[in-house]
């Protein structure tokens, strides 16, 4: 543990670290722990991970949406993640705390608001980044999750509907707004939360 | 007119007590009377039919027992009728508090007519008949997921909770009666304090069932009050008997041995009640497998088997309500995938309304027992602390373990759900009858307690009870809400289950989810081919969700009279496809238009739906039915008794195909751009492999090489032909598994291939898509882009955990995959059969398996780099034949989508 922590530090400027962890992850155990997990997945043993990274995890190749969510961990246009943004997209899923709740606004919003997290799972549908979920964005997600038995007519309507409920301007397309708005009564903060120190 | 009946009553009652006052007084309670129905019976016979003939004979002796009983419920029902009837008053005041009012209503007249109490709640009756009918309605009806979701912090409260109250409220009222608070008349010890301290602390469950059901507070807040109810009977059970052989054998002669037998008696009473439950369920369950003959006594059978346990814990004095709360949670799912629809709804309603009538009996009678001078003895100070000591304590008890819960828990326990969890610690009808089994020899202060005791109960069912409500409406408590989800809501949460279960296995955690999926296997793999039917087993939970979509739907249509209807417009009972289907060709698009708002479901009768919700209902089933499972957390409450469980496997093995085909659609795609301007040379070379897969295949699969012609969908499916016959090279497949064989080709039938449907699809889904040309539109994005070829980007190191987790029949896919990552990982050995890591993985991974095939050579991938053409050559020079299928076959498949998109 404390040679991966060390490892950590020397690997990745000090500081940094040390603003990161008290910005996303309260204790060192949570990093230490997720570190140690990084650099196991980290074959490459470059201080990186990259796509197949995440698709050596067994689990993720049975996951419907894996790859969404493996994509979701790296920036645009890149194909190598470090511990830093490793971590970053773990953060939208720390559970949010009481003292977070009424901190003031001035601190910027924190990653694991219920904005953020709501984001990170409209831009698993939105893939063109055009803040919009077309109907052929939700149909390629609908398809990922539902099994072969439902042929593309029933999902389509399905789409349909979907959008037709949640669109308010009448451009056929969910915006992140229209996102937020249909689901404001599902309780977000819990459901798109893990404890991540057990 | 009915305020009328409702008088009347009492006064039937009153003449009947009349009619037979000895036989009454002697019996006291019309459960005793019930045992005695038989002697009554010919006694009454002998007397009656003495004299001459008669042509009207009073044979009130013959029907009395039951006619009291059958009055009684009469009452109790009619009470809840002329309650409900003012609307604003329901919702001002519980049930619970109506009913004990009008109890002490009946009491008072009964009391006065006969200057005695004929009736009170008898211990016997309420412990073998009345509490099990609601905690059994409770245990079956239990929603299982909620429930283990929390069930530290329910056992939490339920054990170290209870413990904590009763003993504090003991010593603490021994102490006050040292201090003199409390009269030297009640001749009481530690031990007599400690005991009441047992049986006043246990928080009730019909009394926080009847209270909650109406406040609508979450879920959460809602199963832990309740869950902490029903578990803490075994504490209760345990205490009380100790403290009453303390008390018997006198505080002086107690053996520190007998503490540790305490100890150990609660294990036994609290394990072995859950143990007699759980294999009760199983009987039940085993039971219901066979019952297809005789549907007619299905719900019979979960009565008794869920009775018996309760029974049979009696029987071994350890904790039934355990027993019974266990039995109804295990075997709720196979029972309800087992018994037909018909079966369930009697199950349901059948224990509802038992539970409900229960209750209510409960609630009046014990507003009857308080009217009865004869047990009581009233001592202010006594009543003064008690209700005080059970009140703090119960909020220092719970802010205390909340504390603690609160540094393990996902959701904290909130300030807010912190009050109302102290507040709504109800004491019922549970304490009552116990105090009341005390015996008055043995307990000196039992006139003392059992006053007490109805004054901590009614003090706390009226007072806290009434006003429960508008302190979670000032405090804000999140309610339950009873609105079904929107087809957003349902998609989107789905999506949040898969998200979370990917983001902890990225984060490598293993928690409570491990230890559930581990569970899941279990059951999979042996519960549930144990005690589930074979048909049940093997089901398609697509066809459940249809054929009751189907039949209800078809059922509103004729209830309003829809005769003109024909059977071929019945036939469609899937989502209304609007853009194929303008007309009114199925029923959904029937009811649409006719603004129909009849449904079958009994449970949503009274909200009458409009055609809107009823497509939206069907809608929700279909996905229901269809959304993929989150492999560990997903929500129970999704039909979870229709999901088969086989499917689980299935859905693995068709998320991993599609997977895998959209990471190397992702890898060829990527390398693929760089390689721009070589398209018409592979143009060609595509041409050239099209020749060579046809003779190859000609030569091999004969039926289906005239198909080769149409394009990529049929060359997928000589594909798909071909990857049977390699699984039949490798190992013996079964039958019914060749659909889905070998990674490339099922999760495509479903979106490109509409005339190969799986055969599991019912015919009735054929209509709707028929007439569907199903264009290559772009609509379907990455999951229609054609397979490309070649199995690549999976990376060289895989842990062993892979081999559990990928279904067995991709295994060889997985392996495929890694091995020829790896040559991609290692080009410059092209000769090397086996890479030392792999195999490695396969000593690795257990018992031997089928050697698997010979790792693809880097050739496959043609499309990095410059060596392409020698590559090629390399290629054609291969020996295996069936090595060279992919990559030709990928690229085949790209020139293919490439003229697609171009036209």
């Amino acid at each position: 543990r404390w040679r991966l922590f060390s490892d950590l530090l020397y690997k990745h400027n000090f500081s940094e670290i040390i603003q990161r962890a008290s910005k996303i992850f309260v204790s060192h155990s949570q990093i230490t722990r997720l570190y140690s997990r990084f650099h196991s997945l980290d074959k490459g043993e470059n201080g990186a991970l990259s796509r197949e990274d995440f698709q050596r995890i067994p689990e993720l190749a049975i996951n419907p949406l894996g790859d969404r969510i493996i994509n979701a961990f790296f920036p645009e246009g890149e194909d190598q993640v470090n511990f830093r943004g490793f971590m970053r997209t773990l953060a939208h899923f720390r559970p949010v705390e009481d003292n977070e709740k009424n901190k003031d606004p001035s601190a910027g919003e924190p990653l694991n608001s219920r904005n953020n997290k709501l984001l990170f799972a409209f831009r698993l549908y939105d893939l063109d980044r055009d803040d919009k979920i077309s109907r052929d964005e939700l149909l390629q997600v609908l398809r990922m999750m539902v099994g072969v038995n439902i042929s593309d007519e029933q999902l389509g309507s399905i789409a349909d509907r979907t959008i037709q409920e949640a669109d308010t301007n009448g451009d056929m397309c969910i915006s992140f707004s229209e996102f937020i708005k249909v689901l404001e009564k599902v309780d977000v903060e819990q459901k798109m939360s893990i404890r991540f120190l057990h | 007119m009915l305020c009328f009946t409702w008088l009347l009553l009492p006064l039937l009652l009153l003449s009947a007590a009349r009619q037979a006052p000895a036989d009454l007084s002697a019996t006291g309670q019309p459960g005793h009377a019930l045992a005695r129905s038989a002697e009554d019976h010919e006694d009454g016979g002998a007397s009656h039919h003495g004299g001459g003939y008669k042509i009207v004979q009073w044979e009130w002796s013959y029907v009395q027992t039951p006619y009291i009983i059958a009055i009684w419920l009469l009452v109790a029902s009619v009470a809840k009728i002329l309650f409900h009837f003012s609307q604003r008053f329901t919702t001002v005041v519980p049930e619970s508090c109506v009913l004990i009012l009008l109890g002490l209503v009946l009491g008072a007249v009964v009391l006065i007519a006969n200057k005695k109490q004929l009736y009170q709640l008898d211990p016997g009756l309420f412990f073998l008949f009345l509490l099990p009918t609601i905690v059994g309605d409770a245990g079956y009806f239990m929603p299982s997921r909620l429930f283990f979701d929390n069930l530290g912090a329910i056992l939490m409260y339920a054990v170290v909770g209870t413990l904590w109250n009763a003993f504090c409220t003991g010593f603490c009222l021994y102490g006050v009666k040292l201090a003199g608070v409390i009269d030297d008349k009640v001749q009481a010890g530690l031990m007599e304090f400690l005991l009441f301290g047992a049986l006043i602390s246990a928080v009730d469950p019909v009394a926080v069932l009847a209270v909650f059901e109406e406040v609508h507070v979450n879920e959460m807040l809602f199963i832990i009050v309740f869950g902490e109810s029903l578990l803490n009977d075994a504490v209760t059970v345990v205490l009380y008997k100790v403290y009453i052989s303390f008390v018997e054998v006198g505080p002086g002669n107690v053996q520190t041995a007998d503490y540790f037998k305490g100890v150990a008696s609660f294990l036994v009473v609290s394990i072995g009640g859950t143990m007699v439950g759980l294999i009760f369920a199983v009987i039940l369950a085993f039971i219901t497998r066979f019952t297809k003959k005789v549907r007619i006594i299905e719900p019979l059978f979960i009565f008794l088997l869920v009775y018996l346990a309760y029974l049979t814990a009696e029987l071994f004095s350890l904790s039934a309500i355990l027993s019974m709360t266990f039995c109804g949670i295990g075997c709720n799912k196979y029972v309800e995938a087992n018994i037909s629809q018909k079966s369930r709804t009697t199950v349901k309603y059948t224990m509802k309304t038992l539970a409900s009538i229960a209750e209510t009996i409960i609630f009046i009678f014990l507003g009857i027992s308080a009217v009865d001078k004869s047990k009581w003895a009233w001592d202010t100070g006594l009543i003064a602390c008690t209700l005080i000591f059970i009140f703090v304590f119960r909020a220092m008890g719970v802010v205390g373990q909340t504390w603690i819960l609160n540094k393990f828990r996902l959701v904290p326990l909130e300030k807010i759900d912190q009050v109302v969890m102290s507040y709504g610690g109800l004491r019922g009808a549970v304490a009552f009858a116990l105090v009341v089994l005390l015996d008055g020899e043995q307990v000196k202060a039992k006139d003392y307690f059992v006053a007490t005791t109805i004054v901590v109960v009614f003090f706390t069912v009226m007072f806290q009870g009434l006003t429960i409500k508008p302190l979670v409406k000032w405090l804000k408590v999140p309610r339950s809400t009873n609105r079904k989800p929107t087809i957003n809501e349902e998609i989107h949460e789905r999506a949040f289950d898969h998200i979370l279960a990917a983001i902890e296995d990225i984060a490598g955690l293993n928690g409570y989810h491990h230890w559930r999926d581990k569970w899941e296997q279990f059951d999979k793999n042996y519960l549930s081919k144990l005690l589930l039917r074979k048909s049940v087993y093997h089901k398609s939970e697509l066809w459940e969700a249809y054929q009751k979509i189907n039949i209800r739907d078809a059922i509103s249509v004729i209830d309003q009279g829809g005769n003109i209807l024909t059977s071929a417009r019945l036939s469609l009972p899937s989502m209304a496809s609007r853009t194929s289907f303008p007309e009114v060709t199925n029923v959904t698009n029937y009811l649409r238009e006719n603004g129909s708002g009849v449904c079958l479901d009994l449970q949503v009768i009274d909200t009458n739906p409009g055609a809107k919700v009823e497509e939206e209902t069907e809608t929700h089933h279909v996905l229901a039915g269809n959304l993929y499972k989150p492999r560990r957390r997903y929500q129970s409450h999704y039909s979870r008794h229709f999901m088969t469980v086989g499917d689980q496997e299935r859905q693995e093995r068709e998320v991993f195909q599609r997977n895998m085909r959209n990471r190397l659609e992702s890898f060829k795609s990527t390398h693929y751009k760089r390689h721009k301007k070589d398209r018409s040379q592979k143009k060609a070379r595509a041409q050239l492999h099209l020749s060579q897969l046809l003779l190859l295949l000609t030569s091999r699969v004969k039926p289906t090489n005239t198909q080769l012609r149409l394009g990529m969908t049929q060359a997928e499916l000589v594909l798909k032909r071909e990857g049977c016959s390699e699984e039949n090279k490798g190992e013996r497949s079964e039958p019914d598994k060749d659909e889905d064989v070998g990674i490339t080709f099922v999760a495509r039938k479903g979106s490109e291939t509409p005339k190969e449907r799986p055969k599991s699809v019912p015919a009735a889904l054929e209509v709707c898509q028929s007439p569907s040309v199903a264009p290559p539109s772009p609509t379907c994005g990455e999951k229609n882009l054609p397979w490309k070829g070649g199995i690549g980007t999976l990376p060289p190191c895989v842990s062993v955990e892979a081999t559990k987790i990928i279904p067995i029949d991709l295994q060889q896919a997985w392996n495929q995959s890694i091995s020829s990552l790896e040559s991609l990982a290692s080009p410059p050995v092209p000769q090397e059969p086996q890479h030392p890591r792999v195999s490695a993985l396969y000593r690795l991974s257990g018992p031997p398996r089928p050697p698997p095939p010979p790792p693809p050579v880097p050739g496959q991938f043609q499309f990095p780099g410059g060596k392409e053409e020698e590559e090629e050559s390399a290629l054609s020079q291969q020996q295996e034949p069936w090595l060279k299928k992919q990559p030709i076959l990928s690229q085949l498949c790209t020139e293919t989508k490439r003229n697609q998109h171009s036209t």
